[in-house]
């Protein structure tokens, strides 16, 4: 799996964008602020997301409690990995969506679906022209279609590449959660064993990830609405014995 | 109170000898013959309702809604030409959504209402425009609480605690004044509102008509909406016992 998107800023230099437009003007060459995974899976009841609340500069840890998941509309979820300043923005813009549906006040609510459409558009249309927004998009959501209750769940990335999966992950996500969701998820999980899922893959990434930290935020999307829990912390094991005494026999220079 | 400005009427632009501007004049009348809206500040919020008259059997329920969203806490309800008040409605949402953009807040009742009324006025201003011949009460809810405002086709924007505007506006205001706004709730607010509106009702000259509630108030909180059937039913069969009291009598 080649995501062709770099995974945090400082590997970002290896894009290669046309520089100037006309004068004055420049493209977005590489990410400042960035997000890692995020990772979602599809429950007997609805959707589940889950990400850490951590957002580096560089290789800094320096912001330790952002929201990277937040709701839109009463139907969906919406998880963003990369560039925190563009997912601000795309916030911005379906917060507009949202608002006109509103004021149309006609009994009709955009649904997951019609949100990940907009935001493909929106994603591919910016990276034609060569000033994309640095995100990997997840769009979670359930609303009641032809079928009855359908449930949704999405990705779009900074390139455009779309597609509809009953488990996504975005970053590292993609090599170290996606193994596991793919032997371990089952249709139908109750919000129990989906929450024991997505924090043994929140533990990978948290082990393995070194722009992740151990606070993480849980959300899900039913029929009754959106939900957010508050952030928590996972039990990690360090006692190994290769960490006890990490300095015996190392080799000084002085 | 109504005299003919003979000459001194032909355009916007021109002042009759005794200081009026009889197309602007003449664009309330158009207000005058439209049905009756009336707008009330409750002590939480406000109401808005509407005597949406119906032309012909034909129009399907809830079709031609008077009162608009104009931004998550405020609403228009428009009286007069309907296309005219179509296009206020969509200037106020967008100035409501470009202050939103650029101050980050959701715009305040005050401001809109002065962009609002400044639009109005705009159109009085030029002969090659006319001026709108409908007029609006704008109610909604920010940090200073719930105002209410009304715009007449003049540019004239005043705050009021109640407004009516329409055909039965002089008996409306008369039962508004009647009312403790600051005592009420919205939730009797909506059935005083729907009374008022049933009451001003013309059986005689005007057969069908759909009446249509709005609020925003912190039982709703603070967004404008449509009010709930349920309570909207409750507030019709309020209105229409109160009817019958009074035919009673």
């Amino acid at each position: 799996m080649a995501w062709q998107q770099p995974m945090d800023g400082s590997h970002a230099s290896g894009s290669k964008v046309a520089a100037a437009d006309g004068p004055g003007t420049q493209r977005t060459q590489y990410p400042y602020v960035t997000g890692t995974s995020v990772i979602a899976l599809k429950y007997k009841d609805g959707v589940i997301m889950a990400c850490d609340t951590g957002a580096s500069y560089g290789s800094t840890l320096r912001y330790k409690s952002v929201e990277r998941i937040k709701a839109v509309g009463k139907h969906s979820l919406i998880g963003a990995s990369g560039e925190f300043s563009d997912f601000q923005e795309i916030l911005r813009y379906l917060d507009e969506l949202t608002l006109s549906d509103h004021m149309w006040d006609d009994g009709n609510s955009l649904g997951p679906k019609e949100v990940h459409s907009y935001l493909t558009r929106v994603m591919y249309n910016r990276r034609n022209k060569f000033d994309p927004l640095w995100n990997s998009l997840i769009l979670g959501g359930v609303k009641k279609g032809p079928k009855g209750e359908e449930k949704y769940l999405g990705m779009v990335n900074m390139i455009g590449t779309h597609f509809e999966e009953n488990h996504i992950a975005t970053g590292f996500g993609n090599h170290l959660a996606i193994p596991i969701l793919r032997a371990e998820w089952r249709e139908d999980m109750t919000f129990e064993e989906a929450v024991k899922l997505v924090e043994k893959c929140l533990l990978v990434l948290l082990y393995r990830d070194r722009s992740s930290i151990n606070k993480f935020q849980i959300a899900k999307i039913t029929t009754e609405g959106a939900t957010i829990y508050p952030p928590y912390s996972l039990k990690t094991n360090w006692g190994f014995a290769a960490f006890e005494n990490p300095s015996k026999g190392a080799v000084g220079s002085w | 109170m109504s005299s003919i400005g003979t000459g001194y009427d032909l355009s916007v632009t021109t002042f009759s000898p005794d200081g009026r501007v009889f197309q602007v004049e003449y664009a309330g009348k158009a207000i005058d013959n439209s049905g009756t809206v009336v707008g009330i500040k409750c002590k939480d919020g406000i109401v808005l309702g509407v005597e949406k008259l119906v032309t012909s059997k034909m129009i399907l329920k809830g079709s031609n809604r008077r009162v608009h969203s104009v931004h998550r806490n405020s609403g228009l309800a428009v009286a007069g030409l309907a296309a005219d008040g179509r296009q206020i409605v969509a200037r106020a949402k967008s100035e409501a959504a470009n202050y939103e953009k650029v101050y980050g807040e959701p715009m305040p009742v005050k401001e809109l209402a002065d962009r609002v009324a400044s639009y109005v006025h705009l159109c009085t201003l030029y002969w090659w425009l006319r001026p709108f011949g409908c007029g609006v009460i704008l109610g909604g809810y920010d940090r200073d609480g719930p105002q209410l405002y009304m715009i007449e086709p003049s540019g004239l924007s005043y705050k009021y605690f109640g407004a009516a505007l329409g055909k039965g506006r002089q008996a409306a205001k008369t039962e508004i004044e009647k009312l403790k706004l600051s005592e009420l709730t919205c939730r009797e607010g909506i059935v005083e509102v729907a009374k008022i509106i049933y009451g001003v009702h013309d059986e005689a000259k005007d057969k069908a008509f759909e009446l249509e509630l709005s609020w925003v108030c912190d039982e709703s909180n603070r967004q404008h909406e449509k009010v709930p059937d349920d309570l909207v039913e409750q507030a019709k069969a309020a209105a229409q016992a109160a009817l019958e009291e009074m035919d009673a009598d």
